[in-house]
């Protein structure tokens, strides 16, 4: 994974081992509202289809990198705006936000050891736990079931963890001259 | 001696642990889910919510109508005057068809009147751009642009410029939501253009072509038969292109025959909407005999066609 981005120091991965400064808080609610933006910005065909959940996936990053700051209940009413936002049934992106960020607290301690793709492997496990948490939800509603293609956006959101855990701690970095002291 | 400290210091204080509050979230959740599918009960503080987004949804747009702007502007003369020559030579060639329109509409204004026939839909509409589609896979869904601020309302029809879109089916003030004809269960009534053959069409969700549903195998109906609106629910007016007929199985051991369609309106492709206005007056209802016997006092009419008595 190091090999494949490019050699900029505050682009490659933080190792296990580097401690980063804490987040603003104002950098935590503008990702999550350029997270749900990306979920509503207009989209079709195969965007559509495969346009993973970018609210889950940045949710998901802050529930382990600053679970002080955001945990099960912000989850949840970022879910509730995702409802709104959608037409869908009130509580069902809640739910399943709520049910991501109390797996991501039961897995954040670990899952930062692993290299990324390896993370990106959990993290695929959990998001396709919440989709099938939500097709639960609206299967007792009495939705039809979905597409097989259904199952790609967890996946693409997985494949796009790097990418996004990357993207997202570069500003928590220290600066390189302070580390090297 | 002071005895070891026990407790755990509040600084390390976390308030409830993630179990507890995913119980509590997750009822409250449960609790939602009911009481929004039942009762409906949320739909000022969905509306309340709705307002607050808009102007992201807006300010999403911004980049393609910039594009737009700047592709326009730098559209080059020559591009600009080829389709002005193409346009005028469609205008000429389009010239009969349109004159022999008009007089037909005439003819048909006249012969409706002799007819006595209702004033048609009066054509009030409203047009519309499209947001953003429902992300929801299990749902088809549209927002919109305008909503109970310019007076649409729940209920009215939606097309493109090819045919019926759908139907409105939730109004915020600056943005309303539509229904799509293919989502599972939204209804069309429909008659095909060639034979006059009504029936119903019903979406069946993502992935899924529409169908005719309790249509008799012995219905004449063909494949290639185009479907438009016949007008009969006072929400599309009659006439509208719907869908296209591209499969027929006629079963003999199934009381209906399966007859899938597909939409002509570019349902999930258009940018462009119309919103059009619900026919002012609907003719009232006949009125329904209140108890059954009442029907069988009246007597029978006399050309033979029996009021449908409501039993109990």
């Amino acid at each position: 994974m190091r090999v494949l981005l490019p050699n900029v120091a505050s682009l490659a991965p933080a190792s296990p081992e580097e401690i980063l400064r804490p987040a603003r808080p104002w950098f935590v609610a503008l990702s999550l509202l350029l997270a749900l933006l990306a979920n509503i910005a207009p989209l079709s065909g195969v965007g559509a289809v495969l346009r993973p959940d970018f609210l889950a996936l940045v949710l998901l990053y802050w529930c382990i990198r600053e679970p002080r700051r955001v945990g099960v209940g912000v989850s949840w009413f970022v879910g509730l705006l995702m409802d709104v936002a959608d037409s869908t049934v009130f509580g069902q992106h809640a739910l399943a936000y709520a049910v991501l960020a109390y797996g991501a607290e039961y897995f954040r301690r670990r899952v930062l050891r692993f290299p990324l793709w390896q993370q990106a492997v959990q993290v695929a496990v959990l998001l396709m736990l919440c989709a099938l948490l939500v097709l639960l939800v609206r299967y007792v509603g009495g939705a039809p079931l979905p597409h097989w293609t259904y199952a790609a956006p967890p996946l693409v959101g997985a494949l796009l963890w790097p990418l996004l855990s990357v993207l997202l701690q570069a500003p928590q970095r220290p600066r390189r001259s302070h580390a090297r002291r | 001696m002071r005895p070891f400290p026990v407790d755990t210091p509040a600084f390390f204080n976390r308030g409830p642990s993630p179990l507890a509050r995913l119980a509590f979230f997750g009822l409250l959740s449960l609790v939602l889910l009911f009481t929004d599918t039942r009762y409906r009960y949320l739909e000022s503080v969905r509306e309340v919510g709705a307002v607050g987004l808009y102007p992201l949804q807006r300010a999403l747009l911004m980049p393609g109508v910039a594009l737009d702007y700047v592709q326009g502007y730098f559209g080059s003369k020559r591009q600009l005057a080829d389709e002005n020559a193409t346009l005028k030579r469609e205008l000429v060639a389009s010239g009969p068809a349109t004159q022999g329109y008009a007089v037909a509409q005439q003819e048909n204004a006249r012969l409706k009147a002799l007819l006595d026939l209702r004033e048609q839909y009066a054509g009030a509409a409203t047009a519309v751009q499209v947001l953003y589609a429902g992300r929801d896979p299990f749902t088809q869904k549209l927002f919109v642009n305008k909503g109970s601020a310019v007076g649409i309302e729940a209920g009215e029809g939606v097309i493109d410029e090819t045919g019926v879109v759908g139907q409105v089916t939730r109004v915020f003030p600056y943005m309303s939501e539509v229904t799509l004809i293919t989502d599972r269960d939204q209804a069309v009534p429909v008659k095909a253009e060639r034979s006059g053959a009504r029936s119903v069409m019903f979406g069946n969700g993502t992935g899924h072509a529409p169908e005719l549903r309790f249509t008799a195998p012995s219905a004449d109906l063909r494949v290639g038969d185009r479907l438009v609106t016949s007008g009969i629910d006072g929400t599309y007016p009659p006439g509208l292109a719907v869908a296209r007929i591209v499969d027929i199985v006629r079963d003999t051991g199934q009381m209906f025959a399966r007859i899938a369609c597909e939409p002509t309106a570019g349902v999930d492709r258009s940018e462009y909407l119309l919103v059009l206005a619900r026919p002012a007056t609907m003719p009232p209802r006949p009125e329904e005999p209140t108890h059954p016997d009442a029907v069988k006092k009246s007597g029978r009419p006399k050309d033979g066609i029996r009021p449908k008595a409501r039993r109990g």
